[in-house]
Formats: C-alpha cells, structure tokens, sequence
C-alpha cells in the first residue's frame, strides 16, 4: 500500500460523491412517477391544465436529471479507479448487475428524455405520454439494478469464492432477487415519492403564498400533499419497518450500533435521544421507550437483542456514533413527515389548505428534509456495513486500489469538491429562474 | 467464450467511439462552423437528442469489462487513475454545457457555455486517443498486474513510460483529426445553409489530413511498439478493419466533395469503425500490454470471469443488446431529416 491513510481519501471520496449523485436521482425517481400521474390525469380528465402542471416539472425534471447523468458517470468509474481490489473480487458479481443497469435502464431513459423534453409539440400527446411511462420506467429499473448491486454488498448471495480468490456466481436468480435487495427496493423507492411529492407540494406552497399561479399552485398542493401523505406512511411501515428486520436478522452488529445498544437483553428499548459514548460504553442522556425495539425487531417484547457487548470488538462498525445519528435523524425525520401531510392533508380534505398560512409555510420549507432523511439512511446503510465492504467476504481496508497513494486520492477528492459545488450553485440558479417564472407558456425564455 | 466476450468488448467500445466519436467532432467545430447563436442552437440540436445515449455506451462497454474481464478493468482504471478523473471532469462540463447553455439568453452565459463545450470536447477526442495509444504502447505492468504510470518522463516509449510521450501525442491528435473529420461529416448531413457549407468544407480537409497522419501513425506504431502489428498478416478481423477503414475514409473524402453527406458520415462510420477492430483484433488476446516483459501482459484468459459467468452474462447481453439498438434505431427516426431550426419552436 503507498501511503496508509489513503484508505481515508478513497472512502471519504465515495461517500461524498455518491451521496451527491443520489441527490439529483432520487428527484428524477419521485417526479418521473409523478409527472406520469399528472399526465394521465390530463388523459382521463381531458382537462389540459394537468398537462401544464406537467410540462412546468418535465422542465426542473430535464435540469435535475442532467446533474443526475453527469454525476453518475464517475460513480460508475471508481469502482475501478478507487477500488481496484473490490472489482477484482466482485466484479464476477456485482459486474452483472451494473452492466444490466447500463444496457437495460440507461439506454432506455436517455433514448426518451429529449422526446419527453421537446418533443410535446413534434411528436404529439400519445407519444409524449409514452415518452414519460419509459422514463418513468427507465429511472426505477435503473434504481433497482445498482439496489440489487448495494444488497449484494450488504448481504451476500448466489455467489462463492473461486479458486483464484476472486467471486463466482453459483446462482444468478438469487444473486438478483436478493431478499435484502426486495426490501431496501421497496423502502428507498417509497423514498423518492416522498422527496417528490415534498417538493411539488412546496412549490405549490409558495406560490399560494406569494398569491401566484393559483390555479397551478392548487394542483401542485393536491397532488404533492395526497402523494406525500401515503408515501410517508409506506416509507415508515411497512417497508422501514421491514428493512429494520432485515437488519436485525443478517447485520445485527449494525442493529445494535444503530441503536446505540451497548449490553444485550430481552425487554430491549428504542432510544429517542441521547448520544452514544463509545469510550465509556454507554449512551448519555437517553430517553427511552421500553421495550419497543425488541418488538420492532422481532414482533414480541420479550425477544433477546443482541448488543455491541455480544461482537468481538473487531466486527463492530467503525463510526457507530455516526451510524446512530443517521439512523436517528431519518427514523425521526420520518416520524415528523407522517405528522405534517396528515395536518395538511386534513385541511387540503376541508378545502381549507390554500388559506392556512402556518401549514404552508411548514410545506414551504420543508422540502430539504426528506434529501436529509435519504442520505442519513444511507449513511446508515453504508456504515452499518462497515467493516466489511462484502459483508462477511471482504474487508473494507482490502478494496482499495493498492497503487493509487493517499496524496492522489485527497487531489481528486479536492477536485470534486470544487467541480461539484460549482455545478451546484449553477443547478440552484437554474431551478430558482424556473419556479420564478412558474408553470406558464415559455416561449420568451428561449430565444 | 472468452473470444466472443472478447470480440462484444471491442465492438462496445467500437460503438462508444463510432457514436460520441461525433458529439466530440461537433464540439471540436462549434466555435469554428457555427458563428452565430441561431447556428450554435442547431449544432446544440443537432448532437442534443442524441449525445447521452451515445455517452450510455461506455458506461455499457465499462460494464461488460467489468463483467467479463474485471481484474484488467479494474488494473487499468486504477493504473490510469489521474487521466481518468481528467476524462470523469472533462465529461461532466461537456454534458452540462449542451444541457445549460439554453437556460439562460444572456449572451456572456451563451458564450461560456459554448467555450466550455468546445474545449471539453476536444480535450475529450485527445485524452481518448492518448489511452489508445498507451493500451498499445504497453503499461508498466507489476508482478501483481498493477501498475501506474506518471503524466510523462522523458516522453520515449521504453520503460520508465509516462502517459503523454512522443508516440500517444501523436495517437491523441490523430483522434482529435479522425473525431472532427467525424462530427464534421455529422453536421454537414443534419445542417442546412452557411452551417453545412462550412461544415462540408471543415470534413474536407479533416479526410484529408487523416489520409496524411493515417501512414505517419501506423510506422510509428511499428516503432513504438514493434510486434504489436507482428500479428496482424495472421489475423482475419485486422484485414476486414484494415479493408473497411480504407474504403470508408476513400468513400467519405469522395462524398463529401460530391455533397452526398450522409455517405461521407456513413464512409467515416465506417473508417473509425474498422481502425477500432483492426486494433483490437491485432491485440488479441491481450487486454493490457506489458512495456516491460511481456509476460507480464494481461490476458483475457486470466482476467476473465469464469465460463458459467460469462454465459450467464451472455444470456441478458442477448436480449439487452438488440433492445438498445432498437431505441436507437427508434430515436434516429424520430429524429431523423434536418435538425429543426430553433425558431420553429422547441429545442436547445
Ligand atoms: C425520505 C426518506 C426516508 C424516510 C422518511 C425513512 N427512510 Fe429509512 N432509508 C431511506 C430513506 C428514508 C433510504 C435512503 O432510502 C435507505 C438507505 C438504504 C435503503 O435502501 O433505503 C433507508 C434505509 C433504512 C434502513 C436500513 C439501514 C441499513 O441497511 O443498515 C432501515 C432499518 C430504515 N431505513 C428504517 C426506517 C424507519 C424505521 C423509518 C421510519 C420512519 C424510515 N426508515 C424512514
Ligand atoms: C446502490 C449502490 C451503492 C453501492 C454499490 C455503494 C458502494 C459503496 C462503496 C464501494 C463504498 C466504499 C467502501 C466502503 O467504505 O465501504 C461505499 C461507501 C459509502 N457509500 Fe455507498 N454505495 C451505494 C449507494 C450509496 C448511496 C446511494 C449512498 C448515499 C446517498 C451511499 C453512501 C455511502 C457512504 C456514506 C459511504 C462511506 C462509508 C464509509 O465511510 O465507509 N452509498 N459505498
Ligand atoms: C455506486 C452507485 C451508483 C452508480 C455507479 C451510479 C451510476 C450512474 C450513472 C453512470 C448514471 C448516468 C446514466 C446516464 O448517462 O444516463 C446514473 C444516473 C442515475 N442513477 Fe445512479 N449510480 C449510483 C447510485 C444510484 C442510486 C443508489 C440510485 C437510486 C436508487 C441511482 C439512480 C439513478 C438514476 C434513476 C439515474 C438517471 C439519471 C437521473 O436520475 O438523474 N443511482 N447513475
């Protein structure tokens, strides 16, 4: 290895543009399912309203989904780059998964988009509605393929190691249908709706606010806030909940972590605050709820969970205060989300949203936190996993790239700090012109 | 089995620079061909439909090495590493640009937008050429097959080798000549007016000086890396890439004097095409050459995947493959005639 610490910069360079990219596809997920709704209900309805609510996004969607394109490129490339050993190993695997996401998702959404984009006018309503069903598609078989190539990671199966060290497949059905890969599917693309519809109601929440586009803003309100409500509760339970099970059956070290459980037990509790002292082994200021992790866990109160005093200390993840700050910040966040679209919906059913200024405001400024939640589970997910890149196969410090030194990893990471908040000054700017000028006919803007 | 994986690597890769090979000749032109804002519009249009699929086919030709053969993937991209995030950055300003620059009138926006596509474009079409060139020059390659390799040395082609010498300058540029030549053709089949008049005449003498480099680059070749054309009398493939090459340059330069501009581009389709199998196939079966001794090259027998891996792989390539090239076909449709101009509406 040149240079110990390279290790460092080659994890904090992942974590930081993969954290990035998932900003701008989480979005493209969400808004492709939900421009596809507003889209048929224009269909249905014949009501061509639905159709302009629809173009206004198809246009923040154009801008969010080329940051999405741009960043996912080098994401592709440091599995290589970065760590050179993990795709020696698991390439024979994971190689599958992300050579399908390339050839059956990719291919199909940047075929489309410039249809979907431009071509209202060229090619005509039924096209153009094709043309968002294949994006929409496109973007969650894509989400699904690189999930599939996470589970694998985090659980592995339908493969053992080969004669030359490196993986083989044995099952390919297995490997693809992963159960840990079902669940963080459900969950994570429940996730994006939520991001979505978070976004949209926030819109229509502002220029309600501002007295704009009322028309617009109303539609915006409806279907963000209805959206937004049952996706908060789906993303919760069941597949939260499900997720945590999973957790708790082939991770459970990182349940232990998440939780900040230092000693094992029946009659284990769920802590809401409180901040793990990893040096004296415990949690201060803990408040708690009795019980409820056993049951969360396990379906009975009085189920054994597992504590970090069960592991050897050298399976434990490597940064478990974080680990349980990220799981806290989205299973907290996650909880104040039901409570806020129950409120709006509650008053969007009496038709009184539009005139409710302190639940427009709390939509207004609302629409970070679900970006927030994501990349906290994520977190969660990837430390969690620690430390182990492969879970149980490969350690984290045996991926890296043996003959890239500390120095050059730090120069690139560096690199990407710069490039990256540049483009996102420019993104911000963009999407701002275009939710000030709002959902109306474009043509001045273009000449 | 590994042959065939082998031979769908290549023609991935062949695809890649077949198809962004003309997004980067568009870029290299646009300050050149294209004077006013109305014109760039077009170019932007031109290459807008197309440029990301087009871009798709490396992260698939990525993915199938990474598939078939990880241990050279995963050996050249971490040998590699610095020119890769040179390519990663160069990528990203490249697609943000086409994607920008319509957002906003402003003409110091429009300007911007316009320099940065061009020079990401063309540092493109040179770093892309370099990495040829260094694959067959050979790598310092390690007992462990790693390796890394300096920006440059002393810019000869024996070992101590850096990325840039004499040799890989002079492939970056012929891909620089052979890609603008390209997109040139590209225009001049989907422009209309003073754009495809000059854009005719800029393909004109890009063919033209590809006839010149073409030879230069092959004795060179013969130089830089002796036996690696040792290969070629007994190799099929590198006589039909050889043939195509040949004809499809003759053809293109013929076309394009005679304005039938979708056989010039067709003509140079087929030119890049044949270099790109030609090469391949004389570098069979090795993925990464060895500048030291050449035992230390890696094969696509030892990076490979095992057999029940890559049949496997072969079983979704089968029915992925014919499905991307049906998008394409569908989306050439679409698109197919002169570019709209942008007053008729919508567009970059
Ligand atoms: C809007 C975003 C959002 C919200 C509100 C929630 N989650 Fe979540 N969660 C995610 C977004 C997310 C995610 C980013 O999508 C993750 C990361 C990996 C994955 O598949 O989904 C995730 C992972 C994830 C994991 C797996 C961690 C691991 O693999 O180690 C668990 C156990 C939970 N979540 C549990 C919950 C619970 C109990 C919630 C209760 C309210 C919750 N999440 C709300
Ligand atoms: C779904 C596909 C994904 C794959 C294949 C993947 C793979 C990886 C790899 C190879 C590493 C570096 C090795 C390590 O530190 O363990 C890593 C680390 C990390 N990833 Fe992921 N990741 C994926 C998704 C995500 C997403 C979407 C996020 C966040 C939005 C994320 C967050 C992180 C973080 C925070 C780290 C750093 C953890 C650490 O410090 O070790 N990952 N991931
Ligand atoms: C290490 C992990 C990841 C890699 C290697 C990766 C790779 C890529 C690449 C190369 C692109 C550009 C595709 C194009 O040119 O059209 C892209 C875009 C995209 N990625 Fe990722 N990605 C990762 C994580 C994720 C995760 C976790 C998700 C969602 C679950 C995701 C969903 C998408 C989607 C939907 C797009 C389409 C463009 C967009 O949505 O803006 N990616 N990704």
């Amino acid at each position: 290895m040149v240079g110990g610490d390279a290790l460092f910069w080659h994890r904090l360079q992942f974590a930081f543009t993969i954290v990035y990219h998932y900003l701008f596809p989480q979005l493209t997920m969400g808004l492709a399912f939900l421009i596809v709704v507003m889209k048929a209900l224009a269909l249905k309805s014949r009501d061509a309203r639905w159709n302009d609510a629809a173009r206004f996004w198809i246009r923040i969607f154009a801008l969010n989904f080329a940051m999405g394109v741009v960043t996912g490129i080098p994401m592709e490339f440091q599995f290589g780059t970065n760590w050179a050993r993990f795709s020696t190993f698991a390439g024979p695997v994971i190689g599958h998964t992300l050579a399908m996401e390339g050839l059956f998702a990719f291919f199909l959404e940047s075929s489309f988009l410039s249809v979907l984009v431009w071509g209202e006018k060229r090619f005509g309503p039924k096209t153009h509605f094709a043309a968002a069903v294949a994006l929409w598609f496109g973007s969650w078989l894509s989400g699904y393929f690189i999930i599939a190539t996470n589970a694998f990671m985090q659980h592995p199966v339908g493969a053992v190691i080969g004669p030359d060290g490196a993986l083989r497949l044995t099952d390919f059905g297995a490997f693809l249908f992963n159960p840990w890969a079902l669940a963080a599917y459900a969950h994570n693309m429940i996730a994006t709706v939520v991001t979505a519809s978070f976004v949209v109601a926030a819109t229509g929440a502002l220029y309600t606010l501002q007295g704009k586009h009322a028309e617009a803003a109303g539609r915006f309100l409806k279907v963000g806030v209805i959206a937004g409500l049952i996706a908060s509760f789906l993303v919760a339970f069941p597949t939260g909940d499900h997720q945590a099970k999973m957790v708790a059956k082939f991770q459970p070290v990182a349940l232990a972590a998440m939780e900040g459980r230092f000693e094992s037990g029946a009659m284990a509790d769920i802590t809401l605050i409180g901040q793990p002292n990893v040096a004296a082994r415990r949690l201060d200021n803990p408040i708690r709820i009795p019980g409820a992790l056993s049951f969360l866990a396990f379906g009975t109160f009085h189920s054994d969970v597992a504590g970090l005093d069960a592991f050897p200390e050298d399976a434990w993840p490597d940064n478990i205060e974080l680990l349980y700050y990220a799981f806290h910040v989205m299973a907290g966040l996650g909880t104040l989300f039901i409570g806020l679209m129950a409120l709006a919906a509650g008053f969007l059913w009496r038709g009184r949203l539009h005139a409710t200024r302190p639940v427009l405001w709390a939509l207004m400024l609302a629409f970070p936190f679900p970006y927030i939640a994501t990349a906290a589970g994520w977190i969660t997910a990837e430390l969690g996993r620690q430390p182990w890149l492969v879970y149980g196969l490969l350690r984290t410090k045996d991926g890296s790239s043996p003959n890239v030194s500390s120095g050059t990893a730090l120069f690139t990471l560096i690199g990407f700090t710069g490039l990256y908040f540049v483009l996102g000054l420019l993104f911000v700017y963009l999407v701002g012109r275009e939710i000030t000028h709002g959902p109306e006919p474009h043509e001045a803007l273009h000449g | 089995m590994v042959e065939l994986w082998f031979a769908i690597a290549a023609a991935m890769l062949t695809a890649y620079v077949v198809l962004d090979g003309f997004d980067f000749g568009a870029g290299v032109l646009h300050l050149v061909v294209a004077k006013t804002n109305e014109e760039r519009r077009r170019v932007l249009g031109a290459i807008g439909p197309f440029w990301d699929g087009n871009e798709v086919w490396l992260l698939a030709a990525g993915g199938t090495l990474f598939v078939a053969f990880p241990k050279a993937l995963a050996s050249g991209l971490s040998g590699f590493y610095f020119a890769i995030f040179l390519v990663l950055w160069a990528l990203i300003l490249r697609g943000i640009a086409i994607e920008f620059r319509s957002h906003v009138t402003a003409p110091l926006w429009r300007s911007f937008w316009d320099v940065t596509f061009s020079v990401a474009s063309a540092s493109l079409a040179v770093l892309f050429g370099a990495a040829l060139g260094n694959l067959v020059r050979g790598l310092p390659l390690d007992a462990q097959g790693w390796f890394s390799l300096p920006l440059f040395t002393n810019f000869m082609t024996e070992n101590p080798v850096g990325i840039l010498d004499w040799y890989t300058v002079l492939t970056g540029v012929f891909a620089l000549v052979a890609l603008t030549a390209h997109g040139a053709a590209f225009l001049a089949w989907k422009a209309d007016g003073p754009l495809q008049a000059r854009a005719r005449r800029a393909a004109l003498r890009s063919f033209l000086v590809v006839a010149v480099l073409w030879p230069i680059v092959t004795v060179a070749t013969r130089s830089a890396a002796p036996d690696f054309l040792a290969a070629f009398p007994s190799r099929p493939f590198a006589w039909v890439g050889a043939f195509a090459a040949i004809v499809g340059l003759v053809a293109a330069t013929h076309a394009i004097r005679r304005s039938a501009d979708r056989r010039a581009f067709l003509g140079s389709c087929a030119f890049l095409a044949g270099l790109m199998v030609a090469t391949a196939a004389c570098s069979f079966p090795v993925l990464l050459r060895s500048s030291g001794d050449p035992a230390l090259a890696i094969t696509a027998y030892a990076a490979g995947n095992d057999r029940a891996g890559l049949a496997t792989a072969l079983s979704w390539w089968l029915v992925g493959f014919p499905l991307a090239i049906g998008y394409f076909v569908v989306v050439f449709r679409m698109h197919r005639g002169k570019t709209p101009s942008a007053a008729e509406g919508e567009g970059y």
